[in-house]
């Protein structure tokens, strides 16, 4: 038997009128009233509805999320390794000494910029020791710098050979790590001692498996008795690595290295970073009385502070973000432009179930939200996936090169704004589109 | 929030009665039994379309009253104004010029927010291409308007259970409309009309994607309804179907044509009922539906 509740009667062959009293109420629902209606709101229903959307069309959704999710993972990815750039060259200027201030030979370039040393002459030790009677100086040393080849029994190495006062080592915050840095009883006699960087002990020392310290080296056809051995401070933000170095005493340099009365530096710490600008005031008129600069004549000399430095690095760190950033800021546009793109399809391609759904009694603003949430959904997935991607990228790239892996809240939070605000701009044309629709239009579309 | 504003909205809208007596009307708009007053009053409706700078008069001048229980058909030939006065009538569309009152609410000059919810509550559609989402199920076919509707998830899912056991689909409710023939899925469009408890069904060509048989098993199911006491508006072009009905209103050239009764009206029930153990393609595919009679017991 085949039959309906409301044909029940008839099927069963039970004879009509349907009108008999009995069967007045029966197949029908029973009647809603006024309290059955708005119990729940709609944006769940409305989410559930995008939800099923996107899985309907699994594989054009995924292609989707695709373009947004590459473009998150570049965003995420260059301010990862911008920001890890970043902390590497803080590091390494705060390593060489906070409170610094360098005074090198030659006419300031631009503003913070390092002139090439050895450029000019102009500084002396007695400028040095000038400097070191101001306010607020605490250490003062005189710096030669010289390339020189250095041997230990069969080994060579390339390195260079700065001559310094003991103070340099405060100043640059150099620990040891085995023996001791030179005292300034060996600067007065000007010895032939040395303390020598990590990478220098590994070139020389360690194939030999010797232990550097009582050793002795030679360097321009002279001996030196190493009596220290740094610890390593890693590589430096300008390339290069700061342990490839060996530290004599400034008086030693001065007389059998490079045999000048003229010195490449002077590096001068102050007691307090607020001081900054008045020591620099200071040096700047003591210099320029011992050098007889007239006034509007350039100076011989430039000052470059740690602050300065930070500041420089900092202004290019943000040029080098804004960069990267910007360049993966458009395959994010061409990410949202892509899921316009798709909403718009998949309007036009729904619009006999949009006419059916305002013709059951869907708001306007059902259909919008409907298919807003659905172009939100697929941005936000696309920003997830792209989050985790990039993360990934980030920690592949800084760990190859050895930068900092850094993760600031604003790179994991950016990705989500950023892929949100793409759901709505360019979900909000096609949702719009949907909703105004005309549902007559919409029905007798196929 | 935002169907409280419309409800609210709703509150002061003018609700005329197109009949001498006022009366109380509920503040939200849902199935007012209203009995004895009719269901649908049309004042001298007018639509015009612009093709261009042609102005395309669909509707000249109608006017119409159907009462509650009443089942009518609108019938004309095509661009007779059937399908515009069908859509007027749907709160699909607005009159360019008249009234129309549905279930004592002047709903000719509502705004869109407030037809939509019309249309849920008020209305129940039934279509010739039966218009179900193909991705959803019968149950959640059914369910949508309730959706729409804002009715709790246990209210909705009963309700469009018992809907789907009304047309005889209580086994059938999670198949795709896919998976269903021409006339179940018709029954499951009738459901669908059915859950919000409409004081109309409007049905535009219910039959015309069917065969004959089946056309008359959907014309039973509409019949079993309207003797319910369910207010039926069908719109059709084939006299045979026009036959079940009580009431025949003919259009043509967007004026009313005709409007009379229909002189000893065909038992569709009955034809069903003699038509149904007889054919022995459909008793198989009872068998195949796993016997449904087993639900009246």
């Amino acid at each position: 038997m085949y039959a309906t509740d409301l044909l029940e009667g008839v099927s069963s062959g039970v004879a009509r009128p349907a009108h008999s009293p009995s069967r007045k109420k029966r197949g029908m629902l029973p009647p809603l009233t006024a309290r059955d209606f708005d119990r729940v709101g709609k944006l769940g229903s409305n989410l559930s509805i995008a939800l099923e959307g996107i899985w309907a069309n699994r594989l054009r959704s995924m292609l989707t999320t695709l373009g947004i999710f590459i473009g998150v993972a570049a965003v995420v990815a260059a301010l990862i390794l911008t920001q890890g750039v970043s902390a590497n060259i803080t590091n390494s200027i705060t390593s060489l000494g906070t409170n610094v201030i360098t005074i090198a030979p030659g006419a300031a370039t631009t503003r913070g910029a390092i002139a090439p040393a050895g450029t000019t002459q102009s500084l002396t030790a007695a400028d040095a020791a000038a400097v070191s009677k101001l306010a607020d100086v605490t250490a003062v040393s005189p710096i030669i710098s010289v390339n020189q080849q250095v041997i230990f029994s069969n080994q060579n190495w390339n390195t260079r050979v700065e001559g310094a006062s003991p103070s340099l080592q405060t100043i640059q915050n150099w620990t040891i790590a085995e023996g001791a840095w030179y005292s300034a009883t060996d600067e007065q006699s000007a010895r032939s001692v040395a303390v020598i960087g990590q990478t220098v002990k590994q070139k020389l020392f360690d194939p030999l498996g010797v232990d550097p310290v009582g050793q002795t080296i030679r360097m321009n056809s002279q001996l030196y008795h190493v009596v220290g051995v740094l610890q390593s401070k890693g590589a430096g933000g300008f390339g290069g690595s700061q342990d490839d170095v060996i530290f004599v005493p400034f008086t030693t340099a001065q007389d059998r290295l490079k045999n000048s009365t003229y010195i490449d530096q002077i590096v001068v710490q102050i007691d307090d970073a607020s001081n900054t600008n008045t020591v620099q005031q200071a040096i700047t008129t003591l210099l320029e009385q011992r050098h007889r600069i007239q006034k509007g004549n350039p100076d011989d000399f430039n000052l470059t502070s740690s602050q300065q430095l930070l500041q420089t690095a900092n202004q290019f760190t943000s040029i080098l973000t804004i960069l990267l950033v910007g360049v993966a800021a458009i395959s994010l546009t061409v990410g949202g432009i892509g899921i316009m793109n798709i909403m718009i399809v998949s309007v036009t391609e729904r619009t006999r179930e949009i006419g059916i759904r305002i013709s059951i009694g869907a708001q306007r603003q059902d259909i919008r939200n409907q298919f807003l949430i659905e172009a939100l959904i697929l941005s936000l997935l696309g920003g997830l996936i792209g989050l985790l991607i990039g993360l990934l990228i980030g920690f592949g790239i800084t760990s190859l090169t050895g930068l900092p892996f850094v993760i600031t809240l604003t790179s994991l939070l950016l990705p989500f704004a950023i892929s949100a605000s793409i759901g709505i701009v360019f979900g909000l044309y096609p949702a719009v589109r949907a909703a105004r629709l005309d549902p007559i239009e919409a029905l007798r579309s196929l | 929030m935002e169907m409280s504003k419309n409800t609210s909205s709703f509150a002061s809208t003018e609700t005329v009665e197109p009949t001498a007596a006022a009366e109380v009307t509920s503040p939200r708009i849902v199935n007012a039994d209203n009995q004895g007053k009719p269901v649908i009053v049309v004042h001298n409706l007018h639509k015009t379309y612009w093709l261009g700078q042609t102005p395309v008069h669909a509707l000249r001048g109608v006017s119409l009253e159907v009462s509650r229980g009443e089942f009518v058909a609108v019938m004309g030939p095509s661009g007779s104004g059937k399908s515009t006065f069908m859509n007027l009538i749907g709160c699909l569309d607005r009159p360019t010029q008249g009234e129309y009152w549905l279930a004592g609410k002047l709903v000719s000059h509502m705004s869109n927010q407030e037809l939509a919810t019309v249309r849920n509550r008020l209305i129940g559609f039934v279509f010739q291409g039966f218009n179900l989402l193909s991705r959803a199920s019968a149950l959640h076919n059914v369910e949508l308007p309730m959706v729409y509707g804002g009715l709790t998830k246990e209210l909705r899912e009963h309700r469009a259970r018992q809907a789907l056991q009304l047309v005889g689909l209580g086994t059938r409710m999670d198949h795709l409309p896919s998976q269903l023939s021409g006339g179940q899925q018709q029954r499951v469009a009738i459901a669908r009309s059915l859950v919000n408890s409409p004081s109309l069904l409007l049905a535009d060509e219910p039959t015309g994607n069917l065969d004959s048989r089946t056309s008359i098993e959907v014309m039973a199911i509409l019949q079993a309804l309207n003797q319910q006491g369910l207010t039926i508006v069908l719109v059709t072009h084939e006299p045979d179907i026009a036959e079940y009905t009580s009431r025949r209103v003919t259009f043509r050239d967007g004026r009313l044509l005709r409007d009379e009764p229909v002189q000893s009206p065909r038992d569709a029930q009955a034809e069903w009922a003699a038509l149904a153990p007889a054919d022995p393609e459909k008793t198989s595919q009872a068998r195949k539906e796993g016997n449904t009679s087993h639900v009246r017991n």
